[in-house]
């Protein structure tokens, strides 16, 4: 495949233009799910294709992007996805969180906290945060529109009755502007106080057909109860590569006999403190 | 010291490379062409061009030979593909009263206009692996030709529709919604539903009518008519002002005749399922005819018996194979972050339980 074989950042015109104005609804109506006609693309659902049409509606030639899966640039999923706009936007590329102007991001928030001139995308698997709790799409729909969130807080609270705490790590519920309750994506529930961010952050879902946004400095408030406030949580330890202490940590197995490591997900923001260190 | 595992790029260029040496196979055999899977494996590719949303037996075939024969894999190629190419425009309605038939059966009335025509079909051959195929370079076997069909061969429901015995199908003014171009949204229309069951995953539809035969939303359904042949796609030209023939395409359609005793809107007569299918794929017709006929409880003003096949949104939104395949696949990367926030909890979660069995045996 070459450059000229397909239009800039590989979507059609026409496409592209059908996804922004989802964007912009989504932009417009903060964490309400926008319906979209999502596009077969090269790489399989469940890939990140939603992720990659919100990317190819908004960069531009002068963009710098950066891919992150699971918070690294170099998994394979996300040098997939990052070859792939070098090949068809051909645009500019970087692994520093900090010189990215569109970030695609599976399952995290860089730990570099994000600017105005900055676009999160991240790639969703289930958009509908009520979906395993009612798997209709007619239903979910309703409930969002009667803001009818009763069932979630029901949810939260038997998992305190039975666990003594809310019984989730990831893709921890969120209000977001006081209305829509809202799935912030399979990242871990550290992650969620960055989402109140200067940056805009979009969310797309290829095979569910859903965009939505979160719009710069918008409140997003984690689902909790005021006798068991909201806690994200890491491992208790440092990283064993940067010694942040405040960063999210990767178990590493280093043996067959028990032994372990943290290190920091966040494979640029660790590489930058160690330089700095050194 | 640790060091994070890093050289994805370089994994991802090898095992590529790996992959087109195993596509290959053994360089000692002679190279597969795409010549040859179109016309000898033409059902995959009728399977491919019909889920795939895309008539070209060609690409379909090109799709099975890079696909290794993994015909999801072909499905999702051809989609890509289709994903970018420009729309001219839309054709008009296949008349498939007129179409070309190479085989055509009723099982419900034993003569007919028309007559019976058998056509290339398994159904009557016995599954007794002929050992004859496997040496190469037998003479070329000829059927028997006679003269082609006259005469019109009109479509059984009509036949029962001058008795009014069967449910009208009206022809609606409005232009479908497109699948393909809108995201799917419920309630959802027939011409929805068709177009969604024609390009789903047979073993899918297939079992969603399987289970309607075995009592799961039951609708007692004969295969009033199953026609396979070539119609004519015909498309108006507004820079011309007239239509043209632009192309013919090969259709497998079936039309089931269903029993109905009347519900509370409709007075008892036959009710239809319809089912058109891209290429020579009749297992799929007769499944997409099932399971639209199921469906379609509603506007007949029947019960509701919470049978799988019954449920559009069930059906529709399960019956894509390259969705399905594409979500169900993609829990095989990476997700550590996840997985280690799941592993924090569940260690506190048992911390917790194991003190709290302790402090009852203390107690």
């Amino acid at each position: 495949m070459s450059d000229t074989d397909y239009n800039f950042a590989y979507l059609d015109e026409q496409t592209k233009r059908m996804i922004r104005r989802a964007i912009l609804k989504g932009v417009a109506v903060p964490g309400y799910q926008v319906p979209f006609a999502s596009r077969e693309m090269p790489m399989p659902y469940g890939w990140g294709t939603g992720g990659v049409q919100v990317s190819a509606a908004c960069l531009t030639p002068e963009d710098t992007f950066k891919v992150i899966d699971q918070g690294a640039d170099d998994t394979t999923n996300a040098v997939s996805i990052r070859k792939f706009f070098e090949k068809t936007a051909g645009v500019a590329v970087t692994e520093k969180t900090a010189e990215a102007t569109i970030i695609q991001t599976r399952h995290r928030i860089p730990e570099t906290p994000l600017t105005e001139d900055q676009i999160l995308v991240y790639q969703v698997p289930i958009p509908e945060p009520l979906r395993f709790l009612e798997p209709r799409e007619t239903e979910t729909r309703k409930m969002h529109a009667l803001e009818e969130y009763g069932l979630m807080h029901v949810k939260l609270y038997e998992d305190i009755s039975r666990h003594g705490e809310i019984a989730t790590a990831y893709a921890y519920p969120v209000k977001v502007e006081g209305r829509y309750v809202m799935d912030p994506s399979p990242i871990p529930k550290f992650d969620n106080p960055k989402l109140e961010s200067a940056a805009l952050q979009l969310f797309g879902a290829g095979r569910e057909q859903r965009i939505y946004a979160v719009p710069p400095f918008t409140k997003v408030v984690s689902l909790d109860f005021e006798d068991h406030p909201f806690d994200p949580s890491k491992a208790p330890h440092p990283c064993a590569l940067c010694g942040a202490e405040d960063t999210y940590l990767d178990e590493v197995i280093t043996d067959d006999a028990g032994g372990r490591m943290f290190v920091c997900s966040d494979t640029d923001f660790c590489a930058r403190r160690r330089g700095e260190a050194a | 010291m640790y060091v994070a595992v890093k050289g994805g790029e370089r994994a991802i260029d090898n095992a590529h490379a790996w992959l087109a040496e195993e596509r290959r196979g053994d360089p000692g055999v002679a190279e597969l062409s795409v010549a040859q899977i179109r016309e000898q494996l033409s059902l995959a590719v009728n399977r491919v061009m019909a889920e795939g949303s895309l008539y070209d037996p060609d690409l379909a075939a090109l799709a099975i030979k890079q696909a290794r024969g993994d015909l999801i894999e072909a499905v999702f190629l051809i989609r890509a593909y289709r994903t970018t190419l420009p729309r001219f425009g839309a054709s008009r309605p296949v008349d498939t009263g007129a179409m070309s038939c190479d085989r055509r059966i009723s099982a419900t009335f034993k003569d007919l206009p028309g007559g019976q025509v058998l056509g290339p079909t398994f159904d009557y051959t016995h599954r007794l692996l002929d050992f004859a195929l496997a040496a190469e370079g037998l003479a070329v076997p000829e059927a028997e030709r006679g003269a082609p069909a006259e005469g019109p061969m009109p479509h059984v429901t009509g036949f029962l529709a001058r008795e009014d015995l069967i449910q009208p199908e009206p022809e609606g003014a409005e232009t479908p919604r497109d699948l393909t171009r809108e995201p799917l949204d419920f309630p959802a229309d027939r011409p929805l539903r068709l177009q969604a069951l024609t390009r789903g995953d047979e073993g899918f539809v297939l079992s969603m009518a399987y289970s309607t035969q075995r009592g799961y939303g039951r609708n007692h359904p004969f295969v009033g008519e199953l026609r396979i042949g070539t119609v004519t796609v015909e498309m108006d030209i507004p820079e011309l002002g007239f239509s043209m023939d632009v192309g013919e395409v090969v259709l497998t359609e079936c039309e089931t005749v269903n029993q109905f005793k009347g519900s509370k809107t409709e007075p008892p007569q036959f009710t239809r399922g319809y089912g058109l299918v891209f290429g020579q794929t009749e297992r799929k017709a007769i499944s997409m005819a099932l399971v639209d006929r199921a469906l379609r409880w509603e506007e007949l003003g029947e019960d509701d018996v919470g049978a799988p096949a019954q449920d559009a949104e069930f059906v529709l939104y399960h019956s894509d194979n390259v969705q399905a395949t594409g979500f169900l696949e993609h829990i095989k990367l990476p997700h550590y972050v996840d997985f280690q926030s799941e592993l924090e909890l569940i260690r506190r979660l048992r911390r917790e339980a194991m003190a709290a069995t302790r402090r009852e045996a203390a107690e």
